[in-house]
């Protein structure tokens, strides 16, 4: 098994030895089933938009709880020493523990399949926004978990990653909300448009898969990768 | 096996090590020897390719720290102070991990792991999770996680600290054991640990070697030096206004007092006639009651007290 697989592997054990881990997922999946189910037998609507619509604010609170350990933990306990003595490189210690937490929304995301089963017994739902917005909540949460995982890599206090990546995120999704695009001079709308992650997320949910957002996507999980293992070697400077 | 070159290191203003060299042979148990704060961490941090040094060059069984950390991380087992662990992993769990991180074969891996456990003898917490253990055990995972892909080099930062006497025999025991297949660096900032468990000492003081040698050597270079305790009843002011004009003394130090008796010990350095001789006739001359005077030579500790003060 290669260096990288070991690793996300250890991580994902690491995940699920904790009681925390059940618990945010029991919430996660409470909370996104509630908010849908509660309107959606009134709407008598065949579609997952509001499910789909809601989770960039799920995973404002969801992911920053996923990442806020990762290094934070490592880094305070000191065991990044022993991790990067091992003959591992930065960038492979910095992709296996994003793997391991992309495997880790993977699941909390599958365990959702309640809501479109649902949907299709009790109606006939279009499938392409469905599969269309499940792909974009994968990447939007990607990305998400990309910063924080960055974030977490620059404090050794969980709680202090918890709060800058919810900011963080926060920031990178209102950006390009409507209200905020009129209030900014004119000049900035472009640049705001295309760096907030919600309207990124709005044309992929909507069954609509443009090379522009996926480029978006995979430079924002490139960037903050990136940045992370410039973190981990920033012990060199 | 292991030769550290001019190495400096600099933390923003702190200057942790200036210019340290040493040399490691293939099979030695060296003691790195140092107060706290000396930069024995810093340099061992620098061997193991965790940070780079500021100056100077690090080559391990021939391997440039900077240009190959991955060929010198393989031949490197690191056992860091105070033995960082994954707390939530159960000690089979993490030693498989590890095993894993090192790359040992699958066909291998079962074998070595078991091996391992007999070494550091785990058997009975193997299913406990680290977090779970004493500091003993803890520190036997630690040692275990360090040797579990049979390196040549050990690199023991403070190894025994915080263990209990027992404890301390134990490991001390089992690097001994280990110390006759491998090259071991065990820093430290107990001196008997030095004696007990190693065939050379380099003595670090504030980022500068200060002295090398085996233990007996040290004692040797210390050696033209006796100490003599004696206790004298007299006045302190007379007693500390003749000792330094007397041509023996090097240093002296009042360490007890009892019944009006002083107790002092003095450091000497080479005269013509014997110190003993010279103090007694000191003593008559100024009507002092003598009532010991005791030769004995430097130990290990008095060396180190000497070179880091
Ligand atoms: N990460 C660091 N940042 C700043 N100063 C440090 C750091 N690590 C160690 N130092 C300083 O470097 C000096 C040497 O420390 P260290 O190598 O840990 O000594 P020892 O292990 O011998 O006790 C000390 O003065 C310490 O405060
Ligand atoms: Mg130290």
């Amino acid at each position: 098994m290669g260096i990288i697989a070991a690793l996300a592997k250890k991580e994902l054990k690491s995940y699920f030895v904790s009681p925390v881990a059940y618990v945010l997922i029991t919430i996660f999946l409470v909370l996104s089933n509630w908010l849908f189910f509660n309107t959606y037998f009134l709407d008598q609507q065949a579609s997952m938009r509001l499910f789909i619509a809601r989770m960039p604010w799920i995973f404002l609170f969801f992911i920053p709880a996923i990442t806020m350990r990762v290094w934070a933990e490592e880094k305070k306990l000191g065991t990044i020493e022993l991790l990067m003595t091992l003959p591992v490189k930065d960038f492979q210690a910095v992709l296996g523990k994003f793997i391991a937490s992309f495997i880790f929304l993977f699941i909390c995301i599958a365990l959702t399949i309640s809501v479109p089963i649902t949907v299709a017994v009790t109606g006939a739902p279009d499938w392409g926004p469905i599969i269309g917005g499940y792909l974009g909540v994968l990447l939007m949460g990607a990305a998400y978990l990309a910063l924080g995982l960055f974030i977490s890599s620059v404090t050794e206090n969980q709680i202090v990653a918890f709060i800058i990546s919810l900011m963080c995120s926060f920031f990178l999704l209102i950006i390009g909300e409507n209200f905020v695009l009129y209030s900014i001079p004119e000049f900035f709308v472009p640049l705001f448009e295309f760096l907030g992650i919600g309207s990124h997320f709005e044309s992929i949910s909507r069954g609509v898969i443009d090379s522009r957002d996926l480029i978006y996507y995979f430079s924002f999980i490139f960037f903050f990768l990136f940045m992370n293992v410039k973190s981990v070697e920033s012990r060199k400077w | 096996m292991i030769e550290v070159k001019n190495l400096s290191k600099r933390y923003g203003i702190t200057q942790a090590v200036r210019d340290v060299s040493f040399e490691v042979k293939r099979g030695e148990v060296l003691g790195f020897l140092g107060p706290n704060g000396a930069g024995k961490t810093t340099t061992m941090k620098i061997i193991t390719c965790y940070i780079p040094p500021t100056d100077g060059t690090v080559s391990v069984a021939g391997f440039d720290i900077l240009e190959n950390p991955l060929d010198v991380r393989k031949r490197i087992g690191y056992l860091p102070e105070s033995t960082p662990l994954y707390t939530d992993l159960m000690v089979e769990e993490y030693l498989y991990f590890v095993a894993q991180m090192r790359q040992i074969p699958i066909s291998q891996r079962q074998q070595r792991i078991k091996k391992i456990i007999e070494t550091c003898s785990l058997k009975e917490v193997l299913k406990k999770d680290i977090g779970q253990l004493s500091k003993g055990f803890k520190q036997r995972v630690g040692l275990a996680q360090a040797m579990i892909h049979d390196p040549d080099i050990l690199i023991l930062d403070e190894p025994t600290s915080g263990l209990d006497p027992n404890q301390i025999i134990e490991i001390r025991q089992l690097i001994k054991k280990l110390g006759k297949e491998k090259t071991i660096i065990l820093s430290t900032h107990i001196l008997p640990e030095v004696s007990a468990t190693c065939d050379r000492v380099i003595i670090i003081n504030e980022g500068q070697l200060v002295a090398s040698g085996t233990p007996s050597e040290l004692q040797e270079q210390a050696a033209g030096d006796t100490i003599l305790y004696s206790s004298i009843k007299a006045l302190k002011k007379d007693i500390e206004s003749v000792l330094p004009t007397l041509d023996f003394v090097k240093e002296f130090r009042l360490i007890d007092t009892q019944d009006s008796f002083l107790r002092y010990k003095i450091i000497t350095q080479k005269t013509e006639s014997d110190p003993g001789e010279q103090l007694f006739s000191a003593a008559v001359k100024n009507n002092w009651i003598l009532s010991e005077i005791h030769k004995e030579n430097l130990s290990m500790e008095d060396i180190f007290l000497k070179l880091t003060s």
